[in-house]
């Protein structure tokens, strides 16, 4: 037995040292749970790794941490959805070559019934007005997310204030959220890949879409190797222009999921 | 009843199936948990030992904070890590920020009050004369330490057994030091809770199965040490 423990601990040694001691390449990205869990970083991804013999380490968190890790300058290049929040990173100099890179669009979900009754109205805001006036329950992201910045300033432009109890903050992802807002037979703003993941799980369906004010744009940021040394610029550099370039723009053109398109290139040349 | 059979099949699925994601999965979290367990251990024991059989001065203050620190949410103990290993932190220039070492690190932080509160309690369990008896021979410091650790044994191998639980069961530390980054620091609870935000109830509930048998089998292990050895 001793001596099969200790086999046992020199084998966790060595392979320990075997895997994790050659160090490559690695770029770090932060970027959202939208572009992760609809499952196009695995397609996007692996052409790049191999023709640079680089591996991109993905933290999908929400838009608003994203930043925050590149601000900190924990990674290398950030790949978010919310204009104002890219812009404002942009010009306090903790980015640099921000590029649109695709977009896709997001949706007002709700219950069949639509106790609200907000079918049919064009205007992503005078349906949220809708909701508010009939308190019909809400969920929220509540996580600082692209998506939540979004939902947030459409109660804005409405001059809601929402409120609890028939609105609730969850503070989760987007998949957690479609979740509750399910369970609970409740109104939620989701972006559409997401929801497309899930609508064979989920009983809600789109009562609003295709409006201005619900389009969702992807941007990608390096991070800004003056205010941080240790960022690896030109790694950095050449995942924007992959993804941004022709190859890259084919890829996320080409990604169905469930027979259906999920983002729309637009990257600008 | 459904939701629950479709899991238990899926998780037998995925340890027959050997798929070398889950098994790369499963292997990041024994290799953290097994670090993280040791060096938690080897701190953790002797100042348990140095805490229980010496008097001096702050020695009331040092258990009290060592029993606080237990109550440490995991949370809290990633972020005052992710502060100290974050490139702005002090020890930002190692870049040991979402790498399996920054992990264990972190669950490192979080094991060894356990070890050491244990390894204390075990100690203040044995019978009081054992330190007469070993000062009257003349023992030396270190022959009286060996002396206890021989006695109390079983109590320190469970301190051990409870850290690595613990670790290996954790999820804010590994999320937050980690980044549940996929084929390189993804472990187990990372990925039962990335797949429980995905919606996929089944898949998550089937690498819990699996977190179960991993936990089984090494306990077995050092339960059958236990028996055979001591």
């Amino acid at each position: 037995m001793k001596r099969l423990l200790g086999l046992l601990t020199i084998g966790i040694l060595v392979s320990s040292f075997a895997s994790y001691g050659l160090a490559e390449t690695r770029l770090r990205m932060s970027t959202t749970t939208s572009t992760e869990n609809s499952g196009l970083l695995k397609v996007l991804l692996p052409p790049f790794e191999k023709a640079n013999n680089v591996k991109v380490d993905v933290i999908s968190v929400g838009t608003g941490k994203a930043l925050k890790l590149g601000e900190n300058g924990d990674v290398d290049v950030v790949f978010v959805h919310s204009r104002p929040a890219e812009d404002k990173f942009v010009s306090e100099g903790f980015g640099v070559d921000r590029k649109d890179v695709m977009y896709n669009d997001y949706v007002i979900l709700g219950p069949k019934n639509d106790p609200a009754g907000i079918k049919g109205i064009k205007s992503a805001i005078e349906a949220f007005k809708k909701i508010a006036e009939t308190k019909s329950m809400f969920v929220s992201r509540g996580d600082d997310s692209g998506t939540d910045k979004q939902e947030r300033s459409i109660w804005k432009a409405a001059g809601i204030t929402p409120q609890s109890p028939w609105y609730i903050e969850a503070g989760s992802g987007m998949g957690a959220v479609l979740q509750m807002a399910n369970e609970k037979n409740a109104y939620t703003l989701s972006d559409r890949g997401t929801y497309i993941s899930y609508e064979k799980k989920i009983d809600l369906v789109i009562l609003g879409e295709g409006e201005k004010t619900l389009f969702n744009p992807y941007g990608i940021i390096a991070v800004n190797p003056k205010k941080h040394p240790n960022a690896q610029y030109e790694l950095a550099k050449k995942f924007i222009d992959y993804v941004t370039g022709p190859e890259g723009q084919k890829i996320i053109q080409d990604y169905t999921l469930e027979g259906k398109q999920l983002f729309f290139p637009d990257a600008k040349k | 009843m459904h939701f629950l059979s479709e899991s238990i099949y899926k998780a037998f699925l995925l340890v027959l199936n050997l798929d070398p994601e889950v098994y790369q999965i499963v292997w990041t979290s024994i290799y953290i948990s097994f670090w993280s367990t040791t060096l938690s251990a080897s701190v953790g024991i002797p100042l348990g030992a140095l805490v229980a059989l010496k008097n001096f001065r702050g020695k009331p203050a040092l258990l009290l904070l060592l029993n606080t620190s237990m109550a440490l949410p995991t949370v809290v103990i990633g972020l005052f890590c992710y502060a100290i290993l974050s490139r702005m932190g002090p020890l930002g220039d190692l870049g040991l920020l979402f790498t399996p070492t920054g992990i264990a690190l972190g669950l490192f932080v979080l094991a060894t009050p356990i070890s050491a509160n244990l390894t204390v309690a075990a100690i203040q369990n044995l019978d009081s004369r054992l330190t007469l008896t070993c000062k009257m021979l003349g023992a030396s410091p270190l022959q009286e330490f060996w002396l206890t650790m021989k006695e109390a044994r079983f109590a320190v191998m469970a301190a051990i057994v409870i850290a690595f639980g613990r670790v290996v069961s954790e999820v804010g530390i590994a999320m937050m030091l980690g980044g549940n980054i996929r084929g390189f620091t993804r472990t187990m609870t990372t990925a039962i809770a990335l797949e429980t935000s995905k919606g996929e109830f089944e898949l998550g509930l089937a690498l819990g199965f699996v977190l179960m048998l991993v936990a089984l089998v090494i306990n077995g292990m050092i339960f059958f040490v236990q028996k055979g050895r001591l």
